[in-house]
Formats: C-alpha cells, structure tokens, sequence
C-alpha cells in the first residue's frame, strides 16, 4: 500500500512540476492542481497509513493504538479548501490576463518562433 | 497582564477581520472608508499597547489560548518582543498606506478596503500565531488578499506580473505544506514550543528526516523573503502594483524573515556564542548573494519602482546574512535596519507615485474595467467641486525634500535611521572579526553606494534637470502619509538609543528558546502557561 501511494505522489509531482514549466496559463494551473493533489496525499499520508482505524475515540475501546491519527485528516481538510480557492483564485486572474494580453501565453506575449 | 489586557493579544487579528466582512456590506463610501480607517487606527493603538507591554522589563510575552485548550493540544498565539515589534510594524505601514490610498487609489477598483484589511489580518496573525499550521493558514489568508490587491486597479501590466506572482506564490505554499507535514509526521505535533522540545529526543534516520522538513520550509520561508535565487519575481511584482498596495507589500518580504528567525532559533537552538548552526551558512551564502543581486540590480534600474523593489531585497537579505554570521549585537543592528528600512521603502514607494507624476509618466493607462461595479479611474478627479490639490511649486519642494530624507535613509547614510542601522551592523561585525564579517562590511557599504548612485541619478532626472514638467496635483493626506513615516524614521534616529535596547533585549531573547518554550508549555510541563508577572 505504501508503494502504491508514493507512487501516485511521485507521479503527480512530476507531472505538476513539468506543467508548470509549460508556456500556457492553462497548462500551468493543471500543474499546480496536481502538486495540490500530491500534497494533500502526502499529509494524508504522514499520519501513518491505516486501513479501518476510526479517527474519532470510542469511550468503549481506551487503547489509543486502535485509533488513526486524526490530526492530518484535520490538516489535509484545510489544504484541500485552501488550494481549491487559490485555484479558483488564479483561474480568475488567467482570464483576465487571457481577455487583456490576448493570448494565453504566461508571458502576455508570444515567444520567438 | 490583567484580564482585559490578555485578551488584547487575539484582537489584532479579530478586529480587522471583523470590519474587512462588515464593509463588504456597508454600502455608503465614507461609511467604509470611516470603518477601514477606525478598524486600521484602533489596530495600531492596540499594537502599541502590546509593544509597550513586551518592552516593560520582567514580562515580555503573553500566551493566548484559543478556546482555553491547554498549548501542545489547542492553537496558541505568542506575543512575545519580536512578534510586538513586527505587529507595530505592520500597522503603522497600514495606516500610512491606507490615508495614503483616500486620496485616490480607494476607489480604483471593488472592495479595496475589505481586502486591505484581510492583508493585515494576515499579517498581524503570522506574527502572533504559535503554531506550525496556523502560521500556513494565516500566510495563505495574507497572500490571499494580496493577490487581490496587486491586480487593484487592473490593466495588462498589473495582471502580467499578478499572474507570475500567483504562480510562484502557489508553489511556495506547496513546499510549506509538505514541510510542515514531513515536520509533523517526525516529530507528531505543530506546536512551536512543543516542537522545539522534542527536537532534542529525534536521532538517526529520522533527525535527517526532520532536517530535510526543515530544509524545504526553508525554502518556502526563503522565497516569501527573497532571498537569492527565490527573490526574482519581488521587483517586477512590487513595481507593477498600485502605489498603496507596494507600500504595504514591503512589510510582506519580512513575513518571510519573521518567520526563518523564529524556526531558526526555535529548531536549531543556538549553541554557545554562535548562530543557529546547521541552517546558518545557507542563511550566509544566500543572504550576502541578496545583497549583492540587489545592489547590481539597483545601479542597473531605469525606474524608481524597480530601485525601490531591490531595497526591499537588501533589508532582507542584510537580516538573513547576519542571521547566517552569528552574533547578538550584529542581529540586533540588523533588526533595526530592517525596521527603518521598511518604513523608507514604504515612504518611497508612496513618494514615487507622486515623483512620476511630477514626470508626468502616470497617464490615465488604465484598461475598461473587469467588474462593473465601484470601478473608477484613480486619475478622474471628479467635478471640480472637490477639494482643490496643493498645485503650487511648493509641492515639487515638497516632494523633493521627500525625496532626500528617503534617499538618505535607503542609503544609510547619517544623519537618519538608516545610518545607525548599518552602523550598529557594522560595528558588531567588526568585533567578530571573522572573515564572513568583513565579506559582509563590504557588501553592505558597496550596497550603499550603489542605492546613492541610483536614487542621485534618477533624482537628478526627474527634479533637477531642465525640461517638460508637469506640476502635480497633490492632496494633503498623500503629503500627510509620507510624512508621517518618514517622522517615526526620524523619531527612530532621536530615540535610537531606547530603539537599539529593545532590538537587544527582543535578540537576548530568541538566543533564550528555552524560555519561550517555557511560556508556553508552562513549566515543568502540564501547568497551565502563565505570563502574569506578580502584581
């Protein structure tokens, strides 16, 4: 399991940093989604991977072992809402540079071709 | 710290959070602009009040608790001698910022003053907060409203540099996070104090582990400072935004350096004599690079903006530099600078909206608006009803005395604050006498020269020199806002002595973690955290 998921953060790493080195606005705000993504796996994941662990305690069962570790559930909430709005945030500003430059280009120029 | 005055730690972040919601529902304009104005006055009393407190001998931090949740397990926020100082920092740019903007620029685009004063909930809450996460929340809400205030009043080129400082600001928050959550899944909390106290008991593969956290924090701190090589899109950033917006930017790089200084002396305890070991040549290298970078990018500058972008770089870097060196009273120099240095940059990037348009380069340039609503051109004064501006020369006097005092502080040169800054600097390194130090003494008195060549350049183009000038009109507040920051430099200079012990006494205490980890896990672990000095 915890091949699996380093994978998909690796992956999704990758491919974000490559995106985000492209020369469109759109290509870029695809990459900063995915780094979003990998890093919201990646807190998910420091608290230690747990299949049918409860986060919430029971009063029935006192062993704190039996319990995954609520904290980065807690983080990875925020993260989430937090890079959601950012995104939403810059997808405004690239229409607007889209609609003023008229072109997409990150520049508001077209490169030498 | 009584009752009441406890509570007035958590209000800084309150109250401008508050009023930001409730002008976006207040309809009349100067009902905003009284509300902006009062949140934004009572800010900066508050400030005060807690500096004042910090500053008494014997107390010098206060912990809150949010929700009365005892620290490893709730959020806490820590005032303490550092954080005191960066909030008056902050507000008082705030304020000069915004009578600065009621000129004009309030009303050059929607919902300036709402995101205003989010930025300076967000300031005001990264110095306060205790907490790893917390200082993420609170740097995202900052750089939320600032994202919104570099596009105020729009136009191609504001949107241009918007979009690589969104993009690159995105990326940072990314390599915060995953430092954050590698720092929490080693040592299990985010707590600061809490932190700090179980870094001695990780070892082996984990205390690498923990040091790579570190490192990519680092880097995400570094950026919002900076710092060489993360420091490159600041100036095309800072000159392309609004003339208020900049001003209070300049605060935004020293964000970046609260924020190493306190994660530098909370995770790398200083060992005897030195600085914080293990991240201190880093700090160096990249600190006296900033220098450098800047000071060749202020003699290559063909605009004031772009000269007053690379000051703000060298305060920051002189800062991380001397962090790098080692050595109290060369930090509590570097503090002070930082402090008068801010408060000129803020001045100059006010006073060069009215130096361009005392060049006339200002031109109504602004593109059709992107939201309908409350959208007007900053340079349409209206009916000719309205106050009439000073449009006599005693305004370019005005401006170019301006002008001076802020190119005599930018420069360092006596007899202002900026001077003494650089010279309680220099006279620490020149005690420690090792070679870093003299590296450094070279690069902060060619870095001078180079601001004194650039600011004497282009100052002789534009207000010296034979040619089409355009006499600009100059309201009373915009005068009144310079003014007033280039006073508190000069009551910095007047009072330097009283200045200069408080920058010790903040430096003797981040050399102290062990006491800020005890003021806020309590002692002996499990009391509650009590600041109350006896009565």
């Amino acid at each position: 399991m915890e091949i699996v998921l380093a994978l998909a953060i690796g992956v999704l790493t990758a491919s974000g940093v490559w995106l985000l080195f492209r020369p469109r606005t759109f290509q870029v705000i695809i990459g900063l989604s995915l780094i979003a993504y990998a890093v919201n796996l990646l807190i998910f994941s420091v608290g230690g991977l747990r299949i049918g662990a409860p986060p919430v305690l029971d009063p029935a069962v006192p062993d704190t072992s039996a319990y995954a570790d609520p904290l980065p559930q807690a983080l990875v909430l925020t993260a989430i809402v937090i890079s959601f709005a950012m995104t939403a945030l810059f997808l405004v500003v690239l229409l607007a540079a889209r609609g003023l430059t008229g072109t997409d280009h990150v520049d508001g120029q077209e490169g030498e071709q | 710290m009584n009752e009441a005055l406890g509570h007035l730690v958590v209000a800084p972040i309150v109250l401008p959070l508050a009023v930001a919601a409730l002008t976006l529902v207040a309809d009349p304009r100067p009902l905003r602009i009284a509300l902006s104005l009062a949140a934004t006055v009572a800010v900066l009393l508050i400030s005060v009040t807690l500096l004042l407190f910090a500053s008494t001998p014997g107390n010098g931090v206060s912990v809150y608790e949010l929700g009365d949740w005892p620290a490893p397990f709730g959020i806490v926020l820590v005032l303490d001698r550092l954080s005191a100082m960066m909030l008056t920092l902050s507000s008082t740019l705030a304020l000069a910022a915004l009578v600065f903007s009621l000129a004009r620029w309030e009303r050059a685009g929607p919902r300036f003053h709402a995101l205003f004063l989010l930025l300076l909930t967000g300031l005001n809450g990264a110095f306060l907060t205790g907490d790893l996460f917390n200082l993420f929340v609170f740097f995202e809400v900052l750089l939320a409203a600032s994202y919104g205030l570099v596009l105020h009043g729009s136009g191609a080129p504001r949107v241009k540099a918007g979009l690589h400082y969104i993009a690159i600001n995105l990326g940072a928050s990314s390599l915060f996070l995953i430092g954050v959550s590698v720092i929490y899944g080693v040592t299990g909390t985010l707590n600061m104090a809490d932190l700090a106290q179980r870094i001695a008991l990780i070892s082996g593969a984990e205390r690498t582990l923990f040091e790579v956290g570190c490192a990519v924090l680092g880097v995400a701190f570094l950026t919002k400072a900076g710092a060489w090589p993360l420091g490159f899109w600041l100036p095309p950033t800072y000159s392309a935004a609004s003339a208020p917006a900049a001003a209070l930017f300049a605060i935004m790089t020293k964000v970046g350096v609260y924020a190493t200084l306190r994660a530098a002396f909370l995770f790398f305890p200083p060992d005897a004599g030195g600085g914080p070991s293990a991240a201190a040549p880093v700090l160096l290298f990249g600190g006296v690079l900033t220098i450098a970078m800047s000071a060749i990018g202020m003699l290559a500058a063909r605009s004031f903006s772009r000269i007053a972008g690379f000051s703000v770089l060298i305060s920051s870097g002189a800062v991380l530099a001397i962090l790098g060196a080692g050595g109290e009273r060369a930090l509590s120099g570097a503090l002070y600078y930082m402090l008068s240095s801010t408060l000129a940059v803020a001045a100059f990037f006010l006073l060069i909206e009215l130096l361009n348009r005392a060049r006339g380069t200002t031109g109504p340039a602004l593109s059709p608006p992107v939201f309908a609503d409350e959208y007007r051109d900053p340079y349409d004064d209206g009916p000719p009803s309205e106050e009439v501006g000073v449009i006599i020369p005693v305004a370019i006097a005005l401006i170019s005395g301006g002008f001076i005092l802020c190119a005599l502080l930018l420069a360092g040169l006596p007899p202002l604050s900026g001077f003494i800054g650089k010279f309680a600097m220099m006279a620490a390194l020149v005690e420690t006498g090792a070679a870093a130090s003299w590296v450094l003494i070279t690069l902060l008195t060619v870095s001078s020269f180079a601001a004194l060549i650039a600011l004497l350049r282009i100052g002789i183009e534009t207000i010296w020199s034979q040619g089409e000038r355009v006499v600009p009109r100059v309201r009373g507040v915009e005068f009144a806002a310079i003014a007033g920051l280039l006073m508190v430099c000069v009551g910095m200079t007047t009072h330097g002595a009283a200045v200069l012990r408080y920058t010790d006494d903040t430096v003797a205490w981040l050399y102290q973690p062990a006491d800020y980890i005890a003021a806020v896990l309590g002692d002996a672990g499990g009391a509650p955290a009590s600041s109350e000095a006896p009565p």
